[in-house]
């Protein structure tokens, strides 16, 4: 009541204590926890730094964390502030008194909506740039990518999702299929990301990779790998009965480590390799899947005479001026 | 001030109808909810009985023993024997065939809440039944999830079970919560609000609640039928081959939709048509707003849900291939129609939950609510934003990549109006006296909580992080926080504030507190955890998980289990204080200036006795002075004092043409 009946010039100065107020603490806050998020746990923000994407993200992630810190400290030193300074005592309760009015106050809408739009439109920005520079980011792109690494040598790696397990083919290397995922440090990877059944998702946490495996379709995710050592890999796309148990490791290895490998399972595998289906990009799929189901197809998925469609594949030939690199 | 008065509706003075019969037939005879189910029991076995005739046939069938021709008839006709059975196609059925529908009695009683009944106040009421009945389900099913999480690698259910549960309860819990508010407050306070007698169209409003419970009947038919290993998103090819456990989940989203459809349709014409003289566009209660933005939601995005569903039958029993990739169709489309209908379904959920929390911070804060216009424009930005975002489930999908930075864009964009309903708050807290009764602390929790649910979805929004979160439980963590932190504190928030409208009696307050401080704290320590848990790699929907997350994992569970008793405080403040020890409430407890408060308790058939005149919007707590509404003073003898409460309002008074301030011209309802 007091307030309603103050002088203006009064009412004013009060305003603008209780606004320094908060503004102070705001401030205040925001610093100290933008300085500790960043130093303290930004460095350890998964998924960590296994490769250029995955550093990508951790980058894009703390920068997101240091705009919204502060906006939640202010939502919450303004509400905290309310409900201390600003609680109705239990004798005005009674009497129901009246706060004092602001129902307009159009400074402060606009440049609400002004600072709201500038910093949704920056966020924007940011992450257009921090999606295209790294080559998708790690995220499936389809079967068309727009956004590609610069270098020539990319090794192409098929990824194939089906209920409940995840198998590799190495079509520089003759095509032979594997359940053992190996990829090479400091090399432009291509993973070709298709299913044989429902729809799986690559998920290759700490490479910082993401694609939907679809049945028919090659969705494409780009990754540079920079560290050596185990990742895990793991269905993100709920896919039936064991989607929680549809998981394995991979490993990012020395280039040249990879190479022999490569060549001694291509010839390890080499009879394996002609009983399985000619490599393509995508295969037919199978719409009963692995519980038995409605389409009595005549055909049997995943063998050389279902290719999905004439595509083909014409592999360029990653070899030995990767393995040196 | 009267050149400011405005009648909405356009006078309409058909002859009123001629004195009728009236049906007055024994309990026993009449139709109500155990009719209801005599129906649906009816119905499925015909409906199960005509699909085995008709696709028993087919190899399929024969070849693993399951008919979905007769499940999904069996559902579909069992919906059907529902509506019948509870008397819902009488009126139509009889004017199909020429005869002239006997006007109903307007009942009295409980009996009434069990019946097919066109008072929206009894509607309202119904949606508050159904709508606790499917969170408490889907709160059931939400323990045993946790309670298999409380172990990385020792199993308490089997792989089938858990994933039936997991689907089940996303179901339960998104079918709930697209009419959580709409359908117990929408229906109940709307035309309250609006200074209306009643709803546009009562038979739709009251077929609507009863589809409602039908969707509730059939999507826990998926249980016994086996459940759908695919999650609430229902994701093909998965669909597809799945078992008939997934008829119940597709059945029932069309039938959940069809009500919310004609719970949109209803209402929206409800706002626009039905206002008081007064009640101009700069007058409408926020909450009115949100209902009138959800509705063009319901409306728009919600056929899109059934007729993919219906797509989805027809691949099942009929063997069609919409989805199917090899058969030329694509399970691309699926995800397309889902999402289209799916992102608009976010907010259908949040924003009415926004209104309910416009409606309580201006009364306990004793200020009248600031930046209204911004809200309301807000809220339709809100709607028409959220039909431009729906691929931003699809990041990683292998959708084209150069749609990309424009679904980032849209989706961003929506944080702006979004922010809207922050300045509202939090300019109308600014300097108030807040009193902290029940409905405060969760308005007040509702901007804690969406606050943390609304900046995560930057981060999701953002496509290099959607990378790493897309599809964990940081996803999980984030639309809990939204829906439940937005939404269901909302929704409480709005029942311990209406309810003793609604029912004229007063809630306990320290249970009502106690439910708030342990459903508050609890809700956090329960869903916090889960941001930190999926940004470790923890993907959603697994029974199995890395080993070194099994401590926050159990820290969640044993938050939720306290989170999910907190709702036993409420069941029992809410049977106690209205049905064992009722104490009855004041008209106006609140000292709110809402028109819906004007009315004595409870209140009556038709609402007002004669229709107000609004003279401002309901917020002016900074002049105590200024009217809210006339409600009439006049020498005509008022509704009650013609008519026996039930009784048909005798057609003098309908017409009432030369009345100077009651200018309904609309017949009552028959």
């Amino acid at each position: 009541m007091a307030a309603t009946t103050a002088s203006a010039g009064a009412h004013r100065a009060r305003n603008s204590h209780d606004l320094r107020t908060i503004a102070t603490i705001w401030v205040v806050l925001s610093i100290v926890a933008d300085l500790l998020f960043w130093f303290l746990a930004g460095p350890h923000i998964p998924p960590g730094r296994m490769s250029d994407q995955a550093e990508g993200a951790q980058f894009d992630f703390n920068v997101l964390f240091v705009v919204a810190l502060p906006v939640v400290i202010l939502v919450w030193t303004y509400l905290g502030f309310a409900i201390i300074r600003w609680r109705a005592s239990r004798h005005d309760a009674d009497e129901a008194p009246v706060g004092v009015p602001a129902r307009t106050a159009l400074r402060i809408q606009t440049s609400w909506i002004a600072i709201t739009t500038v910093v949704v439109i920056g966020l924007f920005g940011f992450g257009t740039y921090e999606l295209i520079a790294p080559a998708g980011a790690g995220g499936g792109e389809g079967p068309t990518a727009i956004w590609k690494p610069t270098t020539k040598t990319i090794l192409p790696i098929q990824v194939i999702g089906q209920q409940w397990m995840w198998t590799y083919r190495y079509p520089s290397f003759g095509g032979f299929e594997t359940s053992q995922l190996i990829v090479p440090d400091n090399t432009e990877i291509a993973f070709h990301v298709t299913s044989l059944d429902v729809i799986h998702d690559f998920w290759a946490y700490q490479l910082g990779v993401k694609a939907d495996a679809n049945p028919g379709t090659d969705n494409i995710a780009y990754v540079k790998p920079q560290q050596l050592g185990r990742f895990t890999v793991r269905c993100d796309e709920l896919c039936g009965l064991w989607h929680g148990a549809m998981y394995n490791y991979g490993h990012v290895v020395s280039p040249t480590a990879f190479y022999h490998w490569a060549t001694t399972t291509e010839k390890k595998l080499a009879a394996n390799t002609k009983t399985l289906p000619p490599f393509a990009w995508t295969y037919t799929p199978d719409a009963n899947g692995a519980d038995g189901g409605y389409y009595l197809d005549n055909v049997n998925p995943y063998s050389k005479s279902s290719l999905y469609g004439a595509n083909t594949v014409k592999v360029k030939q990653y070899g030995a001026s990767a393995a040196q690199s | 001030m009267a050149s400011t008065i405005t009648t909405p509706v356009a006078g309409n003075t058909a002859a009123p109808p001629p004195a009728q019969r009236v049906r007055n037939r024994p309990a026993w005879a009449s139709q109500h909810l155990g009719t209801a189910l005599i129906g649906a029991v009816a119905g499925y076995a015909f409906g199960h009985w005509i699909g085995n005739v008709i696709g028993a046939g087919y190899t399929v069938p024969q070849s693993n023993g399951e008919n979905d021709v007769a499940v999904v008839l069996g559902l579909a006709l069992g919906a059907l024997g529902y509506l019948i059975g509870i008397g819902a196609f009488n009126y139509p059925l009889a004017k199909l065939i020429g005869r002239e529908p006997l006007p109903e009695v307007a009942e009295e009683g409980w009996q009434r809440y069990f019946r097919f009944n066109l008072d929206h106040k009894v509607v309202g009421m119904q949606y508050v039944i159904v709508s606790l009945l499917f969170l408490f389900t889907g709160g059931l099913l939400a323990m045993a999830i946790r309670t298999e999480l409380l172990n990385p690698t020792n199993h308490f259910f089997g792989a089938g079970t858990y994933i039936a549960v997991v689907g089940e309860h996303g179901t339960i819990m998104m079918m709930m919560a697209s009419s959580v508010v709409i359908g117990p407050l929408g229906n109940w306070l709307v035309p309250l609000m609006i200074g209306s007698r009643r709803m546009a169209f009562p038979r739709v409003e009251a077929t609507s609640v009863w589809l409602f419970s039908a969707g509730y009947l059939v999507i826990l038919t998926a249980l016994p039928l086996g459940g759908f290993p695919t999650g609430w998103t229902g994701y093909a090819p998965l669909q597809t081959q799945s078992t008939a456990g997934m008829d119940s989940y597709l059945v029932g989203f069309a039938i959940i939709g069809m009500g919310m459809i004609l719970a949109g349709l209803n209402l929206g014409a409800t706002i626009i048509n039905y206002r008081a003289p007064g009640m101009t566009w700069g007058r409408v209660p926020i909450f009115v707003w949100s209902v009138l933005a959800t509705t063009a939601l319901l409306v728009f995005a919600t056929p899109t849900l059934v007729v993919a569903g219906l797509f989805g039958i027809l691949d099942r029993t009929a063997l069609t291939a919409f989805y199917v990739n090899e058969h030329g169709g694509s399970s691309f489309l699926w995800e397309n129609l889902f999402w289209f209908f799916g992102h608009p379904e976010v907010y259908i959920m949040a924003l009415p939950g926004f209104g309910i929390v416009g409606e309580i911070l201006p009364v306990f804060s004793r200020k009248p609510l600031f930046a209204y216009k911004v809200g309301a424009a807000g809220m339709l930005g809100v709607a028409l934003l959220s039909f431009f975002v729906w691929q931003h489930h699809l990041f990683q999908s292998g959708i084209n990549p150069d749609m990309r930075p424009l679904f980032m864009l849209t989706t961003e964009l929506i944080s702006i109006p979004t922010g809207f309903i922050f300045l509202v708050g939090l300019g109308t807290l600014w300097k108030a006296r807040i009193r902290f009764e029940p409905p405060m602390l969760f308005a007040l929790a509702v901007y804690f909580n969406f606050l943390i649910g609304g900046v995560t979805g930057v981060f999701l929004s953002d496509v290099p992080v959607n990378v790493t979160v897309h599809g964990s439980f940081f996803v999980l963590a984030h639309f809990h926080y939204t829906i439940m932190g937005g939404l269901i504190f909302a929704f409480f928030g709005g029942l311990y504030y209406w309810l003793p409208k609604m029912t004229g009696k007063t809630l306990n307050r320290k249970l009502a507190i106690w439910h708030f401080w342990i459903m508050f704290v609890f809700f956090n320590l329960t869903f916090f955890p889960m941001f930190i848990i999926g940004l470790l790699g923890q993907p959603r929907r697994v029974f199995e998980y890395a080993t070194r997350l099994q401590g926050l994992n159990d820290f969640s569970s044993v938050s939720a289990y306290i989170l999910g008793s907190s709702f036993l405080i409420f069941a029992f403040n809410f049977v106690w204080s209205i049905y064992i020890a009722p104490k009855r409430a004041e008209s106006n407890p609140w000292g709110s200036r809402g028109l819906e408060w004007q009315v004595p308790t409870p209140v009556p058939h038709y609402n007002f006795e004669r229709l107000p005149v609004v003279v401002a919007d309901p917020y002016h707590y900074d002049e105590p002075d200024q009217g809210v509404a006339d409600f009439g003073t006049f020498s005509e003898p008022a509704l009650s004092e013609v008519a026996a409460p039930g009784e048909q309002v005798p057609p003098a008074d309908v017409q009432s043409p030369d009345d100077s301030g009651d200018l309904d011209p609309r017949p009552p309802i028959v």
